[in-house]
């Protein structure tokens, strides 16, 4: 087994979460502190952070874990996904598109300062402001100014970037103002009804006036406001936590301290919880599957994610355009049994998608007019394909191609749709495999130059939960750039988009939201495939093992006594 | 600086001398009775081996193999790529003996069907280490003094090359991902080992005297290694290439695990090992199939290497 | 011989410029965009881009790349990894857990298998020269990955005699089983090389002379013909010292060692010229170091090999 990269996180939502409040186990608990809270010190499996622990510098899984314990933003969200202040005092706005975002008295930082409305502010410019290289830049982007901070560059004959045409005009973000120590507006470029719902991402988190003092060191040694302090980062190797003994909000640590250990195989994690030297598993290896709720017993969970998969067929390729290539995607949809492939490839730990979302995210139904194309019928895909095949015929020696990563999991499931291709609609298939990551973004990004001649695998999980974070990424023109590696452009869809994220009320947006998605039923820019769960485990030293929306473990409600 | 301090004197604690050549008539001494039939070595030590039990029992499991590879049909009706998920990973049915793996394909096909390219693979890359290893040790060996070192350090950058880097940037560039490119990759940074062991041997060979008395007898430095050098050298060489042989084909899995292996569509035992490592926990056996298949291809080979060598060795041959 | 070895240290240099020329031009060519990859999914902004382009030098063209590098070979500091490590910091973690883990391999495969290999060539073509034989087979068969993973469940986590993971600053005991695991292939060629070196020499002249002198057999076994056969065995033994400080991906995973062959694959996959470069740089001086000592070897074990 290789080493795994997560980029794509394997998200989990906690839909039908089991809230187990009993008391650490064992009657010896002597807590001297606080009720409830127990000293023994948690260990929980990870991978080790690509990116200093700040959060507008974190885009992956292994280090937004750790930032989340270390940083309080302006809200949390519960294991649900529901959104609560955490330092905000209240985030308001008559038109959805100018914030007044007020903050709490008393909110101390590591190293004794005050918590201020300016360290939100300070942070969100320095992130934005291009030339800093933020990873996490682009969630700035609604905010007004933003176009203005970032230059214009300049692309070389592949379409990469090359340099800077025009620098930035502005250091920092003019949406943005400081009106005291506890309070701040946010102008929007326009309205966004779920913007008080992103807010507790990482990479909106505040940062002391410290951090720009020695930006490198601070990455490495933070001064932080959250439940736990940074104590000791062997890199490569461990991560510990201990409880932040300034932090009074709503997170307050449960347990005595935090040990990240980091490793490199998810089988290896494994062993060390059977064997008992791990407390909390955040992925079950794929090996284990099928026996990890019998090995685990109490200490296995398995809960919905935010995490949603799916080939994206590229505009590019001429089989696929018109009247017969939309009989092509649709017989592509229909000829995956996915009830079958959840079950057997993945022991269940899948669910067969019927949108382009996450049923864990408000505003979900599963019941998009159009999404029949999800269910799986042989005989109407194989008549599909070959009507689309007398329209427009491919040659003789057409082979499919679903091309992706290989530094994953990959290889089972696109061998069972393939197999399932062969069977159903009698054509040849096979899977191109990229050793590295960034090997498939370049490759996807060439478009129609590069080597991606065929179907790609999209994984997608989202950032904060709303039904935007799935849509817009992945299929909209404003994503051309980015994440809309297909290169889907449709007019109608950017609108319903647009008329969506106008919309005064979160339930209005989430139906204007439902709405966009029959656009893409239509034109089938991707072919949804499952929804991924979390799996995980814990051992029976610990108690009240949550997992939040986002697949990561709520770390400071966690029970252990010594 | 070629090191040929010891062809024409004698060294301390050396019992006999060497005369130069022109100050012996040699051929008065070593007269020889050429009317008979000249013996060379292979052909001595082929009357040597189709004697030996051995020699015919491994080379019938290595015509088994090729057949397998070559004409897989004479041994299974069932296509290995037709699967189905029902009967993933379901037991031994009639007409599939050893039932199916995780995807639903029938394990005995599969298993058969694997030789072609796992042999190919196997043994083009042997046989391009084998070749490649074998001239530049000889040579570095035999010949010391600046080529030695020139040779010894150009293998250590090659060795330092890591294998996985190498790999990646290989199978890139070269778009068909055949068996031959697969044996290809494997060999170019596989041939550095044997070159050593080579070079480790001829050192050991070069001194002894027989090899000594050829130069004595004015034969060629080429003729020398060639004739006399390499065969006493061999042992280690073909017993090192018969292990690498089972490696290289192991190695295969690597690379489809990497995703830069053979395509997904090719059936090979190097990929089927690689795909039932998720099934370990629940089907272990799955993966007892290639193994043995593999096992058995490794063990003819070792088997044929032992026969050889021993064939090629005078003193083990038996009167 | 001082001479000689001061020379072949002086070796080093061609070596590593060669060595480091080379890995430079493969990681050049890799495929991908590693500033790319830190966007993940979603991108990074095109400013962003430009300034890591910028602060790793990738934006200039490959031979300057190359002339920062050994600029800071020459002065300790080979500059920082995509996360902010100094590359230096990395080296000097990675080496010492598998130097030591190499150590313990070598160890292990060269006791067992030269003990095996050469009770098997005394006993050519008995039974227990068939057993070995069929054990080392299946060693050969069955991937690392498979070796590894039996051993940790049924000895680390079923029996619970040995630490399933190697984890935070290992100890001899907890590096057992990854040792073990490493040693198995290196264990299948050793024994096998020994064997056949054994049947060879033990109907040489030698042998038979020692025989005759009156010599006992345990003496005629080791004096004789184990060290006239050692040459090859040697000769692998150094390769493979080469292979293990190369470090395992796939051992290393299971064991969770924290050593060179994860650090390398990760910087390889991660597109970390500097490290990819920096790391294969130190390996090359083991391999030339490991040479040397293996050459210096042939000289003890033979006398007729002799070095100027």
């Amino acid at each position: 087994m290789t080493p795994r990269k997560r980029l794509m996180g394997l998200g989990a939502f906690a839909l039908a979460s089991s809230l187990v409040l009993t008391a650490c186990g064992g009657g010896d608990s002597g807590d001297d502190s606080s009720e409830g809270t127990s000293t023994g010190i948690v260990t929980i499996s990870n991978g080790e952070p690509q990116n200093p622990l700040v959060g507008s510098m974190t885009n992956e899984t292994e280090g937004g874990l750790v930032v989340q314990q270390l940083y309080s933003g302006l809200v949390y969200y519960d294991a649900e996904g529901v959104v609560h202040n955490e330092i905000a005092e209240s985030i308001e706005s008559d038109d959805n598109q100018t914030w007044t975002i007020t903050i709490q008295d008393g909110w101390k930082w590591s190293d004794g300062t005050d918590v201020t409305a300016a360290n939100f502010v300070d942070a969100w410019n320095w992130a934005a402001y291009g030339p800093n290289g933020a990873k996490g830049a682009g969630f700035f982007d609604p905010i007004e100014g933003f176009t203005e901070t970032q230059g214009v560059p300049e692309f070389d004959e592949e379409g990469n970037v090359s340099g800077m045409a025009e620098e930035p005009t502005a250091e920092t973000l003019s949406g943005l103002e400081v009106v005291s120590d506890t309070e701040f507006t946010v102008t929007l470029n326009q309205p966004e009804s779920d913007f008080p719902i992103r807010l507790g991402y990482s990479a909106y988190f505040p940062l002391p006036d410290a951090y720009y003092d020695d930006i490198e060191a601070f990455g490495e040694k933070p001064i932080t406001n959250g439940p736990y302090v940074l104590e000791d980062w062997q890199h490569d190797s461990e991560i510990n936590l201990v409880p932040n003994e300034e932090y009074n909000g709503p997170r307050k640590a449960q347990n005595g301290g935090l040990d990240f250990i980091v490793y490199t195989d998810e089988n290896t994690s494994y062993a060390d919880l059977q064997g008992g030297n791990l407390d909390i598993l955040e992925n079950v290896p794929t090996s284990a599957m099928s026996t990890f709720e019998e090995d685990l017993g109490d200490g296995a969970i398995s809960e919905p994610s935010a995490s949603f998969a799916a080939m994206t067929v590229p505009e590019w390729l001429p089989e696929f355009q018109g009247e017969a290539g939309l009989k092509r995607r649709q017989a592509l949809s229909m000829a995956i049994n996915r009830e079958q492939i959840t079950e057997t490839i993945f022991a269940g730990t899948r669910i067969p998608a019927t949108d382009f979302t996450s049923p864990v995210i408000d505003g979900w139904t599963g019941e998009i007019p159009g999404n029949e194309v999800t269910e799986y019928n042989p005989e109407e895909a194989k008549s599909l394909w070959d009507e689309a095949n007398s329209e427009d015929p491919l040659p003789d020696d057409y082979v499919l191609t679903i091309h992706t990563n290989t530094d994953s999991d990959h290889q089972a499931w696109v061998e069972a749709v393939c197999n399932g291709y062969i069977n159903d609609l009698d054509i040849k298939c096979e899977m191109t495999g990229y050793p590295t990551f960034d090997e498939v973004l370049n490759e996807r990004d060439k478009g129609p130059d590069g080597k991606v001649n065929g179907l790609f695998r999209a994984g997608w999980s989202a950032d904060y939960p709303s039904l935007q974070n799935y849509l817009g990424p992945l299929y909209s023109k404003a994503a051309l750039a980015g994440s809309n590696d297909g290169r889907y452009e449709s007019d109608e869809f950017d609108a319903a988009l647009k008329e969506a994220a106008a919309a005064p009320s979160l339930e209005e947006a989430n139906t204007l939201y439902n709405k966009a998605q029959e656009i893409l039923f239509k034109d089938l820019p991707g072919i949804p495939l499952w929804y991924y769960s979390t799996t995980a485990g814990h051992s029976e030293a610990v108690d009240n093992v949550e997992f939040g929306w986002d697949s990561m473990p709520l770390l400071y409600e966690v029970t252990k006594s010594e | 600086m070629p090191d040929n301090r010891y062809e024409n004197t004698s060294r301390p604690g050396q019992e006999h001398f060497v005369a130069p050549p022109e100050d012996v008539r040699v051929g008065v001494v070593d007269a020889v009775d050429t009317s008979e039939a000249p013996s060379s070595l292979w052909g001595d030590a082929w009357r040597d081996m189709r004697h030996r039990p051995l020699f015919w029992a491994s080379a019938a499991l290595i015509v088994l193999v090729i057949l397998m590879a070559t004409i897989p049909s004479l041994f299974t009706s069932t296509s290995p790529t037709e699967c189905h998920l029902e009967s993933s990973l379901a037991g031994p049915a009639a007409g599939h003996i050893f039932g199916f793996d995780k995807q639903g394909c029938d394990i005995y096909a599969r298993a058969i069907y694997g030789a072609r390219a796992s042999v190919t693979v196997g043994v083009l890359s042997t046989v391009f280490v084998v070749v490649v290893g074998t001239i530049i040790g000889s040579i570095a060996g035999y010949f010391g003094g600046w080529l030695d070192t020139l040779l010894s350090r150009f293998t250590d950058i090659f060795f330092a090359v890591p294998f996985v880097l190498a790999a990646i940037v290989i199978m890139s560039l070269l778009q068909n991902r055949n068996a031959l490119v697969v044996a290809i990759v494997l060999a170019t940074f596989g041939w550095t080992s044997i070159a050593r062991i080579t070079r480790g041997a001829v050192l050991g060979v070069k001194n002894n005297e027989f090899i000594t008395a050829a130069k004595a007898l004015g034969m060629g430095r080429l003729a020398i290694l060639a004739k006399h050098v390499l065969p006493n050298a061999a042992a280690p060489i073909i017993v090192y290439a018969t292990v690498a042989l089972g490696t290289f084909i192991v190695a295969e899995a690597t690379l489809s695990f990497l995703g830069i292996g053979l395509p997904t569509s090719t059936v090979s035992w190097g990929g089927d090992l690689d795909k039932a490592q998720v099934s370990i926990r629940v089907a272990p056996e799955i993966m007892i199939y290639p193994a043995t298949a593999l096992a058995l291809t490794v063990l003819s080979f070792i088997m044929m290497g032992d026969v050889v060598r021993d064939a090629l060795d005078p003193k083990a041959r038996k009167r | 011989m001082l001479w000689y070895i001061g020379r072949r240290l002086l070796q080093v240099i061609p070596v590593f410029l060669g060595a480091t020329l080379l890995l430079y031009g493969l990681v050049f060519l890799r495929p991908g965009d590693p500033v790319a990859a830190l966007g993940g999914e979603r991108g990074l902004s095109p400013a962003a881009e430009i300034a890591i382009r910028e602060a790793y030098h990738l934006d200039q063209p490959f031979i300057v790349q190359y002339l920062y590098f050994l600029k800071g070979v020459f002065t300790f500091d080979m500059g920082v990894t995509f996360t902010g490590r100094p590359v230096v910091e990395v080296i000097a973690q990675a080496f010492p857990v598998t130097f030591q883990l190499a150590i313990m391999a070598i160890v292990i495969e060269t006791v067992f298998g030269i003990g095996f290999g050469l009770w098997a060539g005394v006993r050519k073509g008995k039974l227990f020269d068939s057993t070995v034989l069929l054990w080392s087979l299946l060693l050969i068969s069955l991937p690392t990955f498979v070796i590894g993973f039996v051993l940790q469940a049924v000895v680390g986590v079923q029996l619970g005699w040995l630490p399933i993971t190697a984890g935070r600053d290992p100890d001899f005991i907890s590096l057992l089983m990854p040792a073990i695991v490493l040693a198995t292939t290196s264990f299948a060629y050793i024994l096998r090389l020994t064997r056949t070196s054994v049947v060879e020499n033990i109907t040489a002249d030698f042998v038979r002379t020692a025989r005759a002198k009156g010599l006992g057999r345990g003496k005629i076994m080791t004096r004789h013909v184990l060290r006239n056969s050692l040459i090859p065995v040697v000769t692998f033994i150094g390769i493979d010292l080469g292979n293990l400080m190369a470090g395992s991906i796939v051992t290393e995973g299971i064991f969770n060692v924290n050593g060179v062959g994860g650090t390398l694959y990760q910087a390889i996959t991660r597109g970390e010229n500097v490290t990819v470069v920096s790391l294969a740089t130190v390996l090359v001086v083991v391999y030339i170091v490991a040479n040397l000592i293996v050459d210096i070897l042939y000289a003890v074990l033979d006398p007729r090999i002799r070095y100027a």
